[in-house]
């Protein structure tokens, strides 16, 4: 079982006083879902990316069991806040480009793609343009198509960002779903408290100037949905509710609600 | 979600602009954002409808006046022959010819030449728009050539290139190639420059290589632009023509303007034009359909 490991992490941008990301350690295993959250600017993504292997850091190290992160690759899929959807291709045709990129043969593809869709619960959408789409239908795209690479961790940038409130709720236990049902290490960048809370089995606080996780907090309640009790009464649990004022706490820290 | 805060926004408008003030297009709140708001004003069909009757009463006032011109014998039909003679010409142009060659094979030749000017710009403008758009030796490199050939007309380097290249078919099709140049290799690059980044970093962490990042991302996105080009470079092409076919040429409609001029026969010069003209808006329609096709999705995202 791979482990994803950030190792005291810097990131420096030419002029700017402070580092956006002063070493900052993190690490994720397979199975692990951790919440990366925090006020705007505190450099969550910039850390996603380091992981992604978009952007390397100024110093430290980012590695797997060893190797280290110098480019994107396969075993790290990405799914972003926009979707990035490739709109000259179907719906089927997006979820399977991860599969066309190692040439495997347009039948076994298109076969894969269609049980993705199917996980996603877009079972009809194969054959539609990505315009034709709503937000959330196109995440569910953006996630099936990074879960058709069989990668060993999912990277996931504010994915439910864009989303109206009642689509986001429905996609959480979606992801939920996904990460049960699939061997993989989720990274998650969210602004949603009560979302990172649900999700996480480790939600980390960051913070600005410079960008640095702060607190680490573990939680359970994912693992409960899977285990089968309803989201409605994981969210009345008073520990959940104490859990969403710590959390809030926790961001907010220093600062005047 | 801007549109929504945008009354917030603004609570001057709000204070100052009770219910029923007419306010100007450019203040009017987005008929979604306040409950009471207007309803948007009806879609300007019926202002489309009349601008094209406007077109139509305008094209159908200048036919009148060259055919009342050309009766009264105001201008001599040496000069201004009349619409009747001009549609006739075409007519006799299209079953009988003129120097030797019927209408049709003229339009065939000038279109082939159009064409084969096209190919060759496209395969030199699409690989250095692309290096234009990808790499700063690229630019640094062809920036500077096309820029400085991008205003130069094709008269203008049309002698040199018959000094080069002679009198043969090549140097036409030269001509018109240079003038295609230009655009197609500046609205690659236009196209390969606006490659959204993300979708770049997601087809690298789905596993693409650095060419399949280019075949499968970087010129897709592109297409449209490059269409674009193209049909600005068959526009540039269409106009060039004329020029190149003052070389020596014994078809082709810029020809068949040209020693019919010669000899005042100004029905054909007349018809000529107007055939040059219908071509490129046909031409223009069917790029247009193209790109319809080719790219649904261009403006959608």
């Amino acid at each position: 079982m791979p482990t994803l490991s950030l190792n005291q992490v810097t990131i420096r941008y030419d002029g700017e006083p402070r580092p956006a990301i002063g070493s900052t350690s993190l690490t994720l295993d397979t199975g692990d879902f951790v919440v990366l959250t925090g006020r705007s600017g505190c450099g969550k993504t910039s850390l996603l990316n380091v992981a992604a292997g978009f952007i390397t850091p100024s110093s430290g190290t980012a590695g797997i069991d060893g190797r280290s992160i110098t480019t994107p690759g396969a075993d790290r899929a990405v799914v972003f806040q926009n979707d990035a959807l490739f709109p000259w291709l179907s719906a089927r045709d997006n979820v399977s480009f991860a599969l066309r990129m190692r040439g495997v043969p347009k039948a076994e593809r298109d076969r894969r793609a269609d049980e993705l869709l199917e996980r996603v619960r877009l079972p009809k959408a194969g054959g539609k343009a990505v315009w034709e789409l709503s937000g959330g239908m196109r995440q569910r795209v953006g996630l099936a198509r990074a879960l058709a690479a069989d990668p060993d961790f999912l990277l996931m940038d504010e994915p439910l960002g864009a989303l109206d409130a009642l689509t986001r709720e429905r996609m959480q236990t979606l992801l939920l779903d996904i990460w049960a049902g699939a061997n993989v290490g989720v990274l998650m960048v969210t602004h949603g408290i009560e979302e990172a809370l649900l999700l996480g089995t480790r939600v980390a606080v960051m913070a600005p100037d410079p960008g640095r996780i702060v607190r680490v907090i573990e939680t359970g309640f994912g693992r409960r949905y899977v285990a089968g009790e309803p989201v409605r009464s994981i969210k009345a649990d008073k520990d959940f509710i104490a859990g969403r004022a710590e959390l809030a706490d926790a961001i907010f820290d220093g600062e005047p609600a | 979600m801007s549109a929504l805060f945008r009354p917030m926004a603004r609570p001057d408008l709000e204070r100052l602009a009770p219910f029923d003030t007419e306010l100007s297009d450019h203040d009017r709140p987005d008929a979604l954002s306040v409950p009471w708001s207007r309803p948007a004003p009806e879609p300007t069909r019926s202002k489309r409808w009349s601008a094209r009757w406007i077109s139509v009463a305008t094209i159908i006032v200048v036919l009148a006046a060259w055919a009342l011109t050309a009766a009264l014998g105001i201008v001599s039909p040496v000069f201004l022959p009349s619409p009747a003679a001009v549609a006739a010409k075409f007519v006799s142009v299209a079953t009988e010819g003129f120097v030797d060659s019927t209408l049709l094979e003229h339009l065939g030749v000038s279109l082939a030449r159009v064409f084969a000017a096209l190919i060759a710009s496209l395969i030199v403008g699409v690989p250095v728009g692309i290096a234009i758009g990808m790499s700063t030796v690229g630019r640094g490199i062809f920036d500077p050539l096309l820029e400085f050939l991008r205003p130069i007309p094709p008269l203008a380097y049309l002698p040199l290139i018959i000094i080069w290249f002679g009198i043969g078919e090549p140097s036409k099709v030269l001509v018109i190639a240079i003038a295609m140049l230009a655009p197609i290799a500046l609205s690659t690059a236009a196209g390969v420059k606006g490659v959204n980044r993300e979708r770049i970093n997601a087809a690298r962490s789905l596993g693409a290589t650095r060419r399949q990042v280019l075949a499968h991302v970087v010129l897709p996105s592109a297409l449209p632009s490059i269409l674009t080009g193209l049909r600005i470079a068959l526009g540039a092409g269409w106009t060039t023509l004329v020029a190149a076919e003052l070389i020596a040429a014994t078809q082709g409609l810029g020809f068949m303007i040209q020693s019919a001029a010669q000899f005042l026969v100004t029905d054909v010069v007349i018809m000529g034009i107007f055939v040059i003209a219908g071509v490129a808006f046909l031409l223009e329609f069917v790029i247009r359909r193209i790109e319809a096709v080719l790219v649904p999705w261009a403006g959608r995202d």
